[in-house]
């Protein structure tokens, strides 16, 4: 398995190389350095001098990514991609365009997304392989129809509606949480409920169709026969035998987005206030801050790497017959 | 079977409604309350911020946002007076107000009276009062040796810092002249990149040499320790123009007269800078962590930011070592019946805690106002209608709602203005020609700018006769004011001209009907700009069918912000929209927008428009420097005929401010000049705390309802599951 994993990391460099050079295309091809001076330096009395002082404090003026007028290697290594993306890879995140430290910022906005992505996901998951269950425990009735009818409706619904109707009923209407905010240490968790709740019920439509489906694949396979023949009841044929055979789907979805939950939720952080990495991505894309941007892409590309080796590790753990190799 | 379960469903329930019933009678305090327990009853204002500053220091920061909290903690020598109109500065660390003394070339002395030619240099002589103490500050911190004890930190010492309050030791000092010279020099640092850097080369006599030498000695440190920000100690470098005279006086020479000089010096870029502070700050562990002076002020103000969290929130607390200053005594006419000064001669400030809280969205933050979470509230356009209604007459009021709830209406015309201007370097609408003129005019004429007030910003501004906005000296009021190119006063009140009026000018410009009489072809013109969603939709729409009024197509060039900006840089854009927000209450500060020298192409000035008229340069040469007298009023409304008439823009609107506050906020005025006026407010926590529980009692009913329902829906599922089982156990038996 060793050998499998460090087959997978070593894959992940060219990923990454690759990732970070379409990025740096990306965000380029919308902005130039003159762009990003002028939206730090301000919009008034802003003279062009200032604007090459300020590339030239920050590199960026030097060539993109081929440097014509150097020589030998400095041709590429004499470059704005090349002075940008090197450092990445030791993970080094350098200053934003501001002058602040990216590795700090993202140090300390990881937890408030994390605060609110896990619990939603844990209880989500919770509700969701409930419900699910209770489905395919009740398949082919008239509580199976009602249910994947009202799957669909909370699918069809946007998270958006979902966070204002919470807003509105849940703390403008009646008083019972604050409608947003964010707090440290144990004060955080009155600001967590509403947008964990509305979090796990915006996902309860997709979830529990998702896992209905897996259940009933194995609901008619011949374990299930067997179990029943033996005298056991449904709902320990369900809980204790299916749902562990479904695992391995369910963990497919699960384990992958576990290292992402850090990258955090645009939408929810910006409702609620949550000062989470959701925002802080969105926050640099708006103030053309690169050197966050391509940390945070980066970043999510680790992130979702280290996703897949894990979920591909989880195959052996939940199936013995699953071998890395 | 039956039984336990439907037992274990009870117990539930009576657990969960136990539970809410427990949470109700904790403390009786609203649940909604997004405030720490603690600070119930507090003398704190509680107000927001949708997106984090970008600079706090005052040698950067040009944006109103950061303005409003840097203006509480640096204190520049002049301050605007918070009650009196027009506005007028008053003393602030300044002992007078600076008041120049005149040289010719050869730095002899003139009479204040001279002719504006002869000066050669202006020098502001400006004293400090002395005994004024910085906040308790890290920087300020020495040992018993004296020394600085924050100055050469060590890893140790670094590895339990993460904020300022993890200093153990604080420590202050006098504010002295020299620290208004160390921030001027400031001004020209490379690494802080002053957006005034520019505009003070052209005044302060040696900045641009001084910038040269900063430039050369920065790059050298640079190579020298490459692995951290160099500091240089900018004392130990002199500036021509800028001179310690003793630790209460300090001088600034500037070239020729430039009477607006003063006004500057309120602003944040002139408040005072101890160096302990920056030599503190660019220590490398610090800037690793985020700490530094650009996130972390150092002032003698009211108030201290204890807490920057640009994430989450900002904190601003009383400064223990304030200098003290009273409310005013006297203000405006009307100001004593208002209630404005209820607390003249009291010491300042009177709010002992401010939090900034991060909102960045205005449904939330619009409700927690209305929760009373919020002390103050600005008016989307989406909660509008819910806060404003119009009277027959047009004035804007409360609406029943808001008045029930003790709300409070601010309503202020800014002191900015908005309008469309034409590149006057385009070949079609640009140009002095009389047929370009009339074209702009009849363009002029037909975008109907009360139209465009009423729809897009709920009445909120009033039509721009010139660039001059009220309250500022220049701008006149009544018929005299009128764009007579575009109005007509018709009973008592300023009529915008009729499409025919438009028409006929299109039509003597050579494009009757809307085509180029030459060519036959339609007339079409180009509006770039950069306006994405669909409210921008919406207007360009709008915009589209006044040109249509008369005849002409106007095609819409939208683009990304930056792209918008190269073409005006570049003079590419042909019509466009802009903005301009007074850095002082002066007519320079808005004519200076249109002059020649200024144009945007080539000298990349804030002229937008590249309008160029030697008459309006001659005229505005001559105003720059004049006093506000009969005589200034005369040229300025000569300069105003010029533009009118020639028509560079099309002049929009100035905007007006509205604003709510709660009934436990007072001494409230408008003070569009002065950012440091959060000293004069005052609030009543007790009639908060009431309101706020008053406003907020959690309503459980409908929880219950869902709870009921919820069982009633799983009640069948129960059901349907014992009947399966005891189904499956007879089979089982049998």
């Amino acid at each position: 398995m060793m050998a499998y994993i460090i087959r997978r990391v070593l894959y992940a460099i060219p990923i990454l190389i690759g990732v970070n050079l379409i990025t740096f295309v990306l965000f380029f091809f919308v902005n130039t350095p003159d762009d990003m001076a002028r939206m730090h330096l301000g919009e008034k009395r802003v003279t062009q001098e200032a604007v090459e002082k300020w590339k030239e404090e920050r590199g960026y003026d030097r060539p993109m990514i081929y440097n014509n007028e150097a020589d030998g290697i400095k041709t590429l290594t004499d470059t704005i991609f090349f002075d940008k993306s090197v450092k990445l890879f030791a993970f080094d995140f350098g200053q934003s365009d501001d002058g602040r430290n990216i590795a700090h910022d993202i140090s300390q906005r990881m937890w408030p997304s994390l605060a609110i992505a896990l619990p939603t996901l844990l209880v989500g998951l919770l509700v969701n392989i409930t419900l699910a269950m209770l489905l395919a425990f009740f398949r082919a009735t008239y509580i199976d129809i009602t249910g994947v009818v009202l799957g669909v409706v909370l699918m069809s619904i946007s998270s958006l509606f979902y966070i204002i109707g919470g807003q509105f009923l849940m703390s403008k209407l009646w008083h019972l949480m604050p409608i947003s905010g964010y707090d440290t240490g144990i004060d955080a968790f009155k600001f967590l409920i509403l947008p964990v709740i509305i979090g796990v019920i915006g996902g309860i439509g997709s979830g529990t169709r998702w896992y209905r489906t897996i259940f009933l694949e194995e609901i008619n396979k011949d374990y299930v026969r067997t179990s029943r023949a033996k005298g056991l009841s449904e709902l320990k044929v369900l809980f204790k035998h299916v749902l562990k055979n479904a695992m391995i789907p369910i963990l497919t979805g699960v384990v992958v987005v576990i290292p992402l939950l850090f990258i955090g939720s645009l939408v929810t952080e910006a409702f609620f206030a949550i000062p989470g990495l959701g925002s802080y991505t969105i926050d640099a894309i708006n103030h053309q801050d690169f050197s966050i941007v391509r940390a945070m892409v980066f970043l999510g590309s680790v992130l979702y790497i280290i996703g897949l080796i894990m979920t591909d590790i989880s195959y052996t753990l939940v199936d013995p017959r699953i071998r890395l190799e | 079977m039956s039984g336990t379960l439907t037992n274990r469903v009870f117990g539930w329930t009576s657990f969960t409604a136990f539970g809410l019933l427990l949470l109700t009678a904790c403390d009786g305090r609203p649940w909604n309350n997004p405030y720490p327990l603690k600070d119930d009853g507090s003398n704190i204002l509680y107000s927001e911020f949708s997106e984090r500053p970008k600079h706090l220091d005052p040698v950067r920061s040009y944006v109103s946002n950061e303005y409003e909290i840097l203006a509480q903690i640096y204190e520049p020598v002049v301050q605007y007076h918070y009650l009196k109109r027009p506005y007028q500065l008053a003393t602030l660390t300044a002992t007078d107000i600076p008041q120049p003394r005149y040289l010719d070339s050869n730095q002899q002395p003139l009479p204040p009276d001279v002719d504006v030619s002869q000066i050669a240099y202006s020098v502001y002589d400006i004293e400090i009062k002395p005994g004024i103490r910085y906040q308790p500050h890290p920087a300020f911190a020495r040992d018993e040796q004296g020394r600085f004890r924050y100055h050469q930190l060590s890893d140790e010492q670094l590895s339990n810092i993460y904020t300022l309050a993890d200093f153990a030791h604080t420590g202050s000092r006098e504010l002295v002249a020299a620290d208004y010279v160390y921030q001027i020099k400031r001004l020209a640092h490379p690494r802080l990149h002053s957006p005034i850097f520019g505009v003070m080369t052209d005044y302060i006599v040696g900045l641009q040499d001084y910038a040269d030498t900063l430039q050369k000695t920065h790059a050298q440190r640079k190579v020298d320790t490459p692995d951290r920000t160099p500091y240089i100690d900018l004392h130990k470098l002199d500036l021509a123009g800028v001179k310690e005279v003793d630790k209460y006086r300090y001088q600034i020479t500037i070239k020729g007269k430039y009477p607006q000089f003063v006004y500057w010096l309120a602003m944040p870029f002139f408040a005072p800078m101890p160096a302990e502070a920056e030599r503190f700050y660019l220590q490398p562990g610090l800037v690793e962590k985020n700490i530094t002076l650009d996130w972390f002020p150092v002032g003698t103000g009211p108030y201290m930011l204890t807490e920057n969290n640009p994430n989450l929130k900002m904190v601003l607390q009383r400064n223990p070592n304030f200098h003290g200053e009273l409310y005013p005594q006297e203000g405006d006419p009307g100001d004593r019946e208002a209630g404005l000064l209820r607390d003249a001669g009291k010491p300042l400030p009177f709010i002992d805690k401010v939090v900034y809280n991060l909102e960045k969205e205005l449904i939330p933050y619009w409700n927690k106002f209305l929760q009373g979470y919020y002390d103050i509230s600005s008016i989307s356009s989406d909660s509008f209608d819910q806060a404003i209604q119009f009277t027959g007459e047009g004035e804007a009021t409360l609406t029943d709602s808001m008045r029930e709830k003790g709300i409070n209406l601010l309503t202020a015309v800014q002191t900015s203005v908005w309008f469309y201007g034409f590149n006057m370097q385009d070949k079609l609408v640009g140009g002095d020609s009389e047929r370009a003129r009339k074209l702009r005019q009849a363009i002029a004429i037909a975008i109907d700018i009360e139209e465009f007030i009423s729809i897009f910003a709920n009445g909120r501004g009033i039509p721009a006769q010139g660039p001059i906005p009220p309250g500022i000296f220049g701008h006149t009021e009544g018929e005299q004011g009128i764009n007579p190119y575009v109005y007509n006063w018709v009973d008592g009140r300023p009529q915008r001209k009729s499409i025919a009026d438009a028409k006929r000018l299109l039509a003597e410009a050579g494009y009757a009907n809307g085509r180029d009489e030459k060519t036959g072809k339609p007339l079409l013109l180009y509006f770039d700009t950069a306006m994405p969603g669909p409210d921008a939709k919406a207007f360009l729409n709008w915009l589209r069918k006044q040109f249509q009024k008369i005849n002409v197509q106007l095609v819409i060039r939208n683009t990304d912000f930056n792209r918008f900006q190269e073409k005006v840089r570049k003079g590419t854009a042909q019509i466009f929209r802009w903005g301009w927000n007074a850095d002082y209450p002066d007519p320079e500060n808005f004519l200076f927008l249109l002059y020649g020298p200024n144009k945007k192409v080539l000298n990349n000035g804030e002229n937008g428009a590249n309008y160029d008229s030697p008459v309006f340069n001659r005229l505005f040469e001559q105003m720059k420097t004049m006093e506000n007298g009969p005589q200034r009023k005369v040229i300025i409304d000569q300069m105003l005929e010029v533009l009118r008439r020639d028509s560079p823009w099309v002049f929009s609107h100035f905007p007006k401010g509205f604003s709510l506050y709660h009934s436990w906020y007072a001494n409230v005025k408008p003070n569009l000049m002065a950012n440091n006026t959060l000293k004069y407010k005052r609030i009543e926590p007790g009639l908060r705390e009431q309101k706020r529980h008053e406003w907020n009692q959690p309503v459980l009913l409908p929880l219950l309802v869902i709870v009921v329902v919820l069982l009633l829906m799983i009640l069948p599922g129960v059901l349907t599951y014992i009947r399966k089982e005891h189904h499956s156990n007879n089979r089982s038996a049998v």
